[in-house]
């Protein structure tokens, strides 16, 4: 990601340190990812310590600091989830993808996360892929659900 | 749209909007919530807008895609106007026929109702639904009415006349007494009484005060704010407003959860559309008060729901909470005076400035005044969203609203208060819900989150599941809470895979005194309950895990081994052909047996056996019975005569 | 500045507004154990050694001694069985990570911490934070911080600040209780300077 749009995200924001997250998540959004030239250049303009921003960028799990795949998938692990099972969709999926949560696999296609909530607690397990969510997943619906990623 | 600058324009305005809306058209709402959407109402919503183009009824009948009013399970909602008649689990190749049958022709599509599962009966109107039926939805009962992007239906149904009532016809004195007599208590989890919080900031020596609507919603099981955020924003936006008014903060924020995108987009979409319409801004509704709204999204952190750590994140920091012997409503954001409430405290705040705390304080208990929404989740049969009034028993929430258990299996807990509450008993499901019974019984209120367990549930595992939830989780300053849990998992996850020990609970115990009482804030004070809740009344699980190394839940995958009772197999092979260790030996007419040393117990070969034969068992705490010699598998088919 | 008086373990202090219950404690030679504390730094409340009890209008709560504000007719405790359990199980979870780190051993003789209680962690920091705090507002360099949270936080350098300030600085190595940061900082050095051009630093 070039200077320039890192610097028209950061004025649209005013410029101001308090926004710091803001712009980290609007970068991330576009990016898919935060390197460390970036964090650099926002170090720079916004006058903030970088120690400040790298805690900031590895205390919330909305940031990577690596490439992430084309296609994320979160699974969520929250409460009503793990009462229906999500534990099993999720060794079901690393199975399929052959990577864990936090990696990425080798041909940068999948990436997998787990999340604590994404809110849809009624219809858990919960998988959600590139903003769409599949819910009532069971480990036997993952394999036709990742199918259609390419 | 020129701003709207005085009570009376306000007013000519809404009967301009009532007045070009016939009661009598049809109208298609469909519920275009997170949950409904995950289920696929996105093609529904198309299917009505493309079949309603293909008949040319556009010009007589209406779609609305409308906020969440809270039965997920059974989504994609479709409900239809006026008669207000409820189909449900709607499908893109239902449409065609609800457009010709229902609202040609005035039929009701039978298939589509809501059916009752013990008594097979049949409900066609909302309210004659038992889910809905038994709830008093006050707050969540307009999320169908309206379209969260539409400011007109908003107003339709009466919007922002709490804030004109309060802004020309109350001082900001008489705002906060009203809501003080309300005795509103906060509905994010600490149930700290509204009034005095609002009370404290207001009285704070500092000119400059902020108020902020706290939509983290991190609670695992918790969707109740997604709902109102996403299908009603423009209530969350008035309530903040009566709010900064009755303080006198003129900055307002609305701190979101950016796992919850659909929110995020509504509020935007509000916030712009309240500041058009001078909602919003400076000299609202010709008042003097000036007051505007930013909205921060949260970056996936549990920890930035506790109040002092979401100011902190505020302030673009790494969400570590502060130590609150001041509070936050005197030293918040930045030093500030900041009033943090949640985004359900809000919502009740216009309709308390409308209706009066008299009425308010009619539903509820002594203590707890109001309704409240759960989210009634996990081993139960209709899930979703419930509004109640407080005092009413769990028992009534969990059979009369929430059907029961599935499966026709034992209710054995009910979880309430997220990683820092507790799990209720079946001895203790008369008791009345509120802020002070919840918590003498272990638990706590928390954001409303209520998740049914059953007999398979290994209360065990709960308690590891939320240490394990709050490791993750914690920020990590504090040695209680970073090291203290770190060891509490440490011991569960043991125990779960049975290298449990004597004096584990003991330690266990000891490690719960120094979280609970030296933590820097509530993640790490309340971390222990689950652990203390589930020891509480569920000892003879820990005991057994320890002592006998069993899960009596049959559950915990170290301690249970799958068996294939000999006598009951009938070789049909569905389970050797799908388990995916390829453990299981036998064949045609040949008894499977489960290979122990290659079984991964995935538990596939138990969900697969027919349930007629239901030869697959689970064994815990004692020996795998040894497989019957080879010469002794096959089955000879009895021949007709002998049966 | 009106005095404020209150009582720490039996004994009558006056205070000044602003004061901490830890600064008034030492005001009149009674000592409470710290060990995230330093003079030049802002108060952290991160190791919850100084845990003590205050009672206040009936109430009876547990704080720590660095952040409390010192309030009048509060009556505090600095010892008492609860605290002194507090204060064991805090170095006993320490002591998991720093067995033999010299700013742990004379409390854990004086608390009867037992330093095989525990299991042996890896990592032998103690997140004290007083090479974060110390870098941040007392050199104001921002050489060292902390990244991630919960169990996984940590304390790392910044290689290119590091390698402009550290070497000629190490005013924050006489501060860390274990010998972490010294560990960290040499690992840092290694990944950044490798000795001679060749193949890239693994890590």
């Amino acid at each position: 990601m070039d200077n320039e749009r890192i610097d028209q995200i950061i004025d649209k924001h005013q410029c101001e340190a308090s926004s710091l997250i803001q712009v980290l998540l609007e970068i991330q959004s576009e990016n898919h990812w935060l390197p460390k030239e970036a964090l650099e250049r926002v170090s720079e303009k916004l006058q903030v310590p970088l120690t400040r921003i790298r805690h900031i960028a590895t205390f919330y799990k909305a940031f990577s600091l690596v490439p992430k795949g084309r296609h994320e998938i979160h699974i969520c692990m929250g409460t009503a989830c793990h009462v229906r099972g999500a534990t099993r969709v999720l060794d079901t999926v690393q199975d399929l993808t052959g990577i864990k949560p936090g990696e990425t696999d080798l041909e940068l296609k999948f990436s997998l996360e787990t999340v604590n909530c994404l809110g849809c607690c009624a219809l858990g397990p919960v998988m959600e892929i590139g903003g769409k969510t599949h819910g009532k997943m069971a480990p036997a619906k993952t394999a036709d659900v990742l199918k259609n990623y390419e | 749209m020129a701003r709207l600058n005085s009570p009376e324009k306000l007013e000519k305005v809404r009967q301009k909007i009532l007045s070009r809306r016939d009661p009598n058209t049809p109208c298609i709402s469909i519920c275009a919530g997170a949950g409904c959407i995950a289920s696929g109402a996105g093609e529904v919503i198309a299917a009505f807008k493309a079949e309603i183009e293909k008949q040319g009824l556009q010009a007589g009948v209406n779609t609305r895609e409308t906020g969440c009013p809270g039965f997920c399970e059974r989504g994609p909602v479709v409900v239809i106007y006026p008669e207000e008649i409820c189909y449900l689990q709607v499908k893109p190749e239902d449409v065609p026929e609800i457009v010709s049958q229902t609202i040609k022709e005035k039929k009701v599509v039978d298939r589509l109702l809501y059916v009752d599962p013990t008594t097979g009966e049949k409900a066609t109107h909302e309210s004659d639904i038992p889910f809905y039926k038994n709830q008093v939805r006050n707050i969540i009962g307009s999320n169908i009415k309206i379209d969260p992007k539409s400011i007109e239906d908003y107003l339709a149904i009466g919007g922002y006349s709490a804030l004109a009532k309060g802004l020309s016809r109350m001082s900001a004195e008489e705002v906060l007494e009203e809501v003080k007599k309300s005795n509103l208590r906060g509905r994010g989890g600490g149930g700290f009484p509204t009034g005095r919080k609002w009370e404290e900031s207001r009285n704070a020596p500092d000119e400059i005060k902020y108020v902020i609507v706290n939509a983290d919603e991190g609670d695992p099981g918790a969707f109740m704010d997604r709902a109102l955020l996403e299908g009603n924003p423009h209530s969350i936006l008035e309530g903040l407003t009566i709010g900064a008014y009755a303080i006198g903060a003129h900055e307002g924020f609305i701190y979101v959860r950016q796992e919850y995108p659909i929110a995020v987009e509504n509020v935007a979409i509000a916030i712009k559309q309240a500041e058009e319409y001078g909602f919003l801004g400076r000299n609202i509704l010709g008042s003097g008060f000036d007051f505007t709204v930013q909205v921060h999204q949260g970056a996936g952190a549990f920890v930035c729901g506790e109040s002092s750590a979401l100011m902190t994140a505020l302030e673009g920091r790494a969400g570590e909470p502060r130590p609150k012997y001041i509070h936050t409503a005197v030293k918040g954001v930045w030093d500030r005076p900041s009033v943090l409430n949640n985004v359900e405290t809000w919502a009740n705040v216009p309709l308390i400035i409308n209706k009066g705390a008299d009425w308010f304080t009619q539903f509820g208990t002594e203590r707890s005044k109001g309704t409240k929404i759960f989210s009634l989740v996990g081993k139960i049969n209709n899930t979703g969203l419930v509004e109640v009034p407080m005092g009413i028993t769990l028992r009534d929430i969990i059979y009369k609203i929430g059907g029961g258990i599935p499966g026709g299996k034992r209710f054995k807990a009910v979880q309430t208060g997220g990683p820092s509450g507790g799990c209720i008993p079946e001895e203790l499901l008369d008791l009345e819900v509120g802020f002070d019974e919840l918590t003498k019984a272990g638990s706590m209120m928390g954001s409303g989150g209520m998740i049914v367990m059953d007999e398979d549930t290994c209360m065990v595992d709960v308690a590891r599941y939320f240490l394990n939830f709050l490791t993750d989780e914690s920020c990590g300053k504090c040695v209680p809470c970073r090291e203290g849990i770190r060891q509490m998992l440490k011991i569960l996850t043991n125990i779960t895979k049975g290298k449990g020990r004597e004096g584990d609970i003991e330690l266990l115990e000891e490690l719960s005194e120094v979280a609970g009482d030296a933590s820097l804030c509530a993640l790490g004070k309340s971390a222990p309950n689950p652990f203390l809740s589930t020891l509480r009344y569920f000892r003879d699980e820990y005991e057994a895990h320890i002592k006998q190394k069993k899960c009596p839940a049959l559950s915990c995958k170290e301690l249970i081994a799958y068996h294939i009772d000999p006598n009951k197999c009938q070789a049909c092979m569905i389970c050797l052909r799908q388990c995916p260790a390829e453990a299981i030996a036998g064949g045609k007419n040949r008894i499977h047996v489960i290979e122990q040393e290659k079984c991964t117990k995935c538990g596939t070969c138990f969900e697969v056996c027919p349930p007629r034969f239901g030869a697959v068992k689970k064994i815990s705490g004692e020996p795998v019975p040894s497989p019957i010699p080879e010469d002794a598998r096959t089955i000879v088919r009895k021949s007709k005569e002998n049966e | 500045m009106s005095e404020i008086l209150l009582q720490i373990d039996g004994k009558e202090v006056g205070a000044t507004e602003g004061m901490t219950l830890l600064e008034a404690a030492r005001k009149v030679g009674i000592s409470i154990p710290t060990l995230c504390h330093h003079e030049k730094l802002e108060p952290y409340g991160g190791c919850r050694l100084c845990t003590v009890e205050v009672e206040s209008r009936g109430w009876t709560k547990l704080v720590v001694a660095c952040v409390y504000p010192v309030e009048k007719n509060l009556v505090v405790r600095t010892r008492s069985e609860k605290v002194d359990r507090i204060r064991k199980m805090i170095l006993e979870l320490l002591l998991a990570h720093a067995p033999d780190a010299f700013a742990l051993q004379d409390l854990a003789k004086e608390y009867g911490a037992d330093k095989d209680r525990f299991e042996k962690e890896a990592s032998f920091c103690i997140h004290c934070g007083l090479c974060v705090r110390y870098c941040a507002e007392v050199k104001k360099k921002n050489a060292v911080g902390f990244v991630d949270r919960g169990t996984r936080r940590e304390i790392s350098f910044i290689p290119e600040i590091a390698a402009k300030e550290c070497w000629n600085c190490k005013e924050c190595f006489p501060l860390c209780p274990t010998e972490a940061l010294q560990a960290a900082f040499v690992l840092t050095k290694a990944l950044f300077s490798p000795p001679h051009p060749g193949p890239e630093p693994r890590g």
